[in-house]
């Protein structure tokens, strides 16, 4: 201090003392918080793109026959072929139903033979094909079992499991309960066209489970809080997603003890293969092959009221072949 | 190459090699997931799991047959496997090092000097093999009655070779050892005459809880793996999670930091493994030992010596790792590792007394059947500890259970979890389900855990076996308990909510959950009919939310008609599906109602899973909990006839 006196300015171990202080002091300002934590507020979410090719709106066919590969070609050639649906450059998300971790025989899952089938064709088609689901039971476990993973990756098509850092909320306009809800976004954000690929099922409590029911596996969050409003709930993922495309596999359906099956003695061979871009009508149809009708499954109806499909199939006028 | 450099290669590589069978313990085909490797080997090398195993079962399992190699390995060259192999000696000498680093030589000598405390763990191995012997003993026991030449033929067989070992002159009193012998067969006579019930039903496999190999298995699983993964690591398919990870991490933990105080603490005050081989020691062929008694006692030797074991005087032969520092260290080249004894001599047995091998054998053949009073693998067992499918019956699950956490790991779930103390002190950090875990309940078309199980306390089981398929169809599928249904948090049972994800989520066939429809009319849902033109009627005094009704769950129930689905509704109107039956006149009562189905629990069918558990949406305490009742394993825990 006696060297201060003497010269009259800061010494440097006062300097550098000083500009401590200040930055403590800098620092503390920075870091001021005069009102504590704030509740949620107002959240804001969007909505999902729009998927679906607009000159082929309305349109459906329905093949028949017992080798999925054959049935799933003919429909899609009787729509124009796979080119009317995805461009060179695209990328396609094949939305597959892979919920549970049981082998593809007992048709409680999306078919891998159909996975490979339409990976190929999208491929041919020259776009880049991800295939994703968000399961119920363990995801990777279910994307083995199930044969989509293999049947993917060898029709070179990329596999994304669901983890949590995947999920986005989003708000589906007009919707009740899909609202700010996690979306696997990490699978949606990365494609522009979206391609369904569901089993045909049937469902305790939503009735069946079919094209629209398979968007459920794009939720993520507390999603089985949903159950308490199921028909609600599934017409919103109708509102939710407008898909490129989608395919409803009756080849094997099964007639009872749904979703999960797990029985042979659960199916029974419809021999149908349902394609087309009005998840609505093909859902109505699918009803039927499992022994309702359209007006058995209120949400068919709602979603109709929301704008998304019709239920009267018939009034699309499907294309109807046979491929054996 | 130096020895000791040697050495630090052959540590390295089975300190690696763990690490690396636990990283790629996960489920998959990839190459470098288990499939492919013997993620098994370093557990099956262990004489302990295999001694202790055989003592509770008396059997040797599988690959625990390399344990044997070991053992045989131990008595031409001594503890090899704790300075040579054992990955937590190795960690252990790496810290211990690190904390004797930048200090002065006398100070380092210090850390190495013996200490009286090293025997203890040769007491705690004497606890161990005692606590699981009942069995043995009760087979010794019972022989007598069971085969009436036994006895003679013992005592004939054993005079014969105390008479040969005399003549060898390998025993000195061949009076005392005569009377001993048949003091001791006359007990164990005695003790089949008046021997109470079984007492092989409390021998008890804690080898687990201290051995040094499935500590580290257990620790690098379910602890430090645990934390790399949830750090970003990606080895398993997603986040891994573990009860008691605290626990066995702060363990483990305080094993590799009390090295910083005193090197290799746990080898050389705790590790039954250690003391196991230690004993066998005492026969090694080859031996470290000084070539001549004279030298310039600078205890170099001793700066890192890990046994603690006096290289520069009397060296005790049954501490000695192996480490080979002192033939390092030693200036003049004095110490070799050798066939004859040390020039300055040698101490070839465990410094233990008498009393105190007594004590321990007593407290641990005590400690088996004290353990056991609180009847937690009987009458009284815990209804949590839900175990993974082709778990042995519990007492002989426990026989085997090492707590070495493969199960866990590899569990593609992750719902596989080890245990707190619900089961008693000797179920520590067995593998149990909770269901609230993981990213699932125990998938059906898995029979993991049971493949990688080195001691088969988790018995190898086809699909077919678990699912009750083929040959097993009359047995049926394994249950590993029951889904019980708490009406008093199941949405439709207690608060008029439509819900059943546990109905469809059941994944057997047909399901053991079922439904009954049940129409509940709402919380104030009586309504005075105002008008009703077609299928509208209009309500007095209703305040309803548009389109509440209208989600298909929703009836309208008028006297003279069938109960009517509601289609629409608007504040104070509703809609209804089809025609009235008789028009509900104004002024009359109408109820709405709710349609519920209300999930029950079919026990003939239920498989334990615990899928609905796992996805019932009561998030907290779960409205459908599997509990251990009418599990396969166990017959007194049966639910039904």
């Amino acid at each position: 201090m006696s060297g201060d006196e003497r010269t009259g300015s800061l010494s440097r171990r006062e300097f550098l003392a000083g500009a401590a202080a200040a930055a403590v002091c800098a620092g503390a300002y920075w870091l001021r918080d005069t009102v504590g934590p704030k509740g949620p507020g107002q959240q804001v979410s969007t909505d999902l793109p729009d998927f679906s090719v607009p000159a082929t709106a309305g349109r459906m066919s329905i093949v028949t026959g017992a080798d999925r590969a054959k049935t799933v070609c003919r429909a899609i050639e009787a729509l124009g072929g796979i080119a009317a649906f995805v461009k060179p450059g695209d990328r396609v998300l094949l939305k597959v139903n892979a919920a549970f971790a049981i082998p593809a025989a007992l048709s409680a899952t999306t078919h891998p033979q159909l996975v490979a089938e339409l990976a190929g064709l999208c491929r041919s088609a020259g776009a880049t094909v991800l295939v994703s689901d968000n399961p119920i039971n363990d995801p990777a476990s279910c994307f083995a079992l199930s044969g989509i993973e293999s049947a993917a990756r060898g029709a070179g098509a990329k596999v994304l499991l669901p983890s949590d850092d995947q999920f986005r909320p989003i708000t589906v306009p007009g919707a009740r309960l899909l609202r700010h809800w996690p979306v696997l976004l990490g699978a949606l954000a990365a494609v522009n066209k979206v391609i369904g690929i569901a089993p045909l099922k049937h469902h305790q409590h939503a009735g069946a489970s079919m094209t629209i029911k398979n968007w459920y596996g794009l939720l993520g969050g507390r999603r089985n809080t949903l159950h308490q409003d199921i028909n609600t709930t599934i017409a919103e993922l109708a509102m939710m997603v407008r898909p490129t495309l989608v395919i409803l596999d009756g080849t094997t359906t099964m007639m009872r003890n749904g979703p999960t099956g797990g029985s042979l003695d659960d199916l029974a061979p419809t021999h149908t293969m349902i394609v087309g871009t009005d998840p609505v009508a093909i859902d109505a149809f699918g009803a039927t092959l499992l022994g309702l009708r359209p007006a058995d499954l209120p949400y068919l109806a709602m979603a109709e009221t929301a704008g998304r499909g019709t239920t009267d199939y018939e009034s699309l006028k499907p294309r109807r072949s046979e491929a054996s | 190459m130096r020895i000791v450099t040697v050495r630090r290669i052959s540590q390295a590589f089975f300190l690696l090699m763990l690490l690396w069978m636990a990283m790629v313990t996960t489920p998959g085909d990839a190459w470098w997931r288990r499939r492919a490797w013997p993620v098994n080997w370093l557990l099956d090398l262990d004489p302990l799991t295999a001694v202790g195993t055989v003592l509770t079962t008396g059997k040797l399992y599988a690959g625990l047959a390399w344990a044997v190699v070991v053992i045989v390995l131990t008595i031409f060259l001594g503890r090899f496997f704790c300075g040579w192999v054992c990955p937590l000696g190795t960690i252990q000498q790496a810290v211990g090092w690190l904390g004797r680093r930048g200090r002065v030589l006398p100070r380092r000598i210090a850390f190495n000097q013996y200490h009286r405390g090293q025997s203890a763990k040769y007491y705690v191995l004497l606890f161990l093999l005692a606590a699981a012997s009942g069995g043995a003993l009760a087979w010794l026991v019972r022989a007598p009655q069971e085969r009436p030449l036994a006895i003679p033929v013992a005592a004939l067989a054993g005079l014969t070779i105390i008479a040969l070992l005399t003549i060898l002159r390998v025993i000195r009193r061949p009076v005392v050892a005569t009377v001993g012998y048949l003091v001791v067969l006359a007990a164990v006579a005695g003790l089949g005459l008046v021997a109470p019930g079984d007492l092989g039903s409390s021998a008890m496999l804690l080898t687990g809880l201290a051995d040094p190999i499935p500590l580290t298995y257990r620790s690098v699983s379910l602890a430090l793996l645990a934390v790399a993964e949830s750090a970003g690591l990606s080895l398993s398919p997603g986040q891994r999670w573990y009860e008691l990870s605290w626990l066995i991490g702060g363990v483990f933990l305080a094993v590799v930091l009390l090295n910083l105080a005193v090197p290799r603490f746990y080898c050389r005050f705790v590790c039954p493994l250690g003391a196991m081989l230690g004993v066998l020691n005492r026969w090694s062929i080859w031996r470290i030992g000084k070539r001549q008694a004279e030298c310039v006692q600078c205890k170099l030797c001793e700066a890192d010596c890990e046994g603690a074991c006096s290289p520069s005087g009397k060296i005790r032969i049954s501490e000695c790792v192996l480490c080979m520092n002192c033939l390092d260290a030693c200036k003049h080249n004095l110490i070799s590792y050798q066939r004859p004894k040390s020039a300055t001599g040698e101490v070839t047995s465990p410094d233990i007394s008498r009393r105190g091998v007594l004590a321990s054998l007593a407290t641990g053949l005590l400690a088996a059947p004290l353990l056991r009073l609180g009847a937690a693998t009987g009458a009284n067992y815990s209804a949590n500890l839900i175990r993974p499918p082709g778990a042995l019956e519990e007492e002989e699950f426990l026989r085997r259970c090492i707590k070495c956490g493969q199960c866990m790991r590899i569990c593609p779930s992750n719902v596989l979890q080890p245990a707190g103390l619900d089961g008693g002190l000797e179920a520590l950090w067995t593998p149990v389900l909770n269901n609230r875990i993981g990213s699932s309940g125990c998938q059906l078309n898995c029979n993991t855990c049971g493949s990688v199980c080195p001691t088969a306390a988790i018995r190898p089981i086809s699909l077919d076996e678990r699912l009750g398929r083929g040959e097993f169809a009359p047995a049926g599928p394994i249950r590993l308990g029951t889904a019980f249904l708490d009406r008093n948090r199941c949405l439709p049972w207690a608060m008029d909510r439509p819900c059943i994800v546990c109905q469809e989520n059941c994944p057997v066939s047909p399901k053991a959950i079922f439904v009954r429809e049940y129409f509940s009319t709402i919380r104030d849902g009586k309504f005075v009919v105002e008008a009703v033109s077609g299928a509208t009627m209009e309500l007095i005094n209703a305040t309803v939310q548009d389109g509440a009704w209208a989600t298909g769950d929703y009836y309208c129930r008028a006297k003279g008609n069938p109960r009517l689905a509601i289609v629409a509704n608007g504040a104070d109107s509703i809609t209804v599906a089809g025609p009235w039956r008789t028009a509900p006149p104004a002024g009359s009562e109408v109820e709405i109602q709710v349609r519920l189905q209300q999930p029950y629990v079919d026990p003939r069918a239920c498989v334990g899973c615990g899928i609905c558990e796992h996805e019932c949406p009561v998030s907290g305490l779960r409205a459908i909990r599997v509990t251990a009742e009418n599990e396969s394993r166990n017959a007194k825990r049966i639910l039904m006839p």
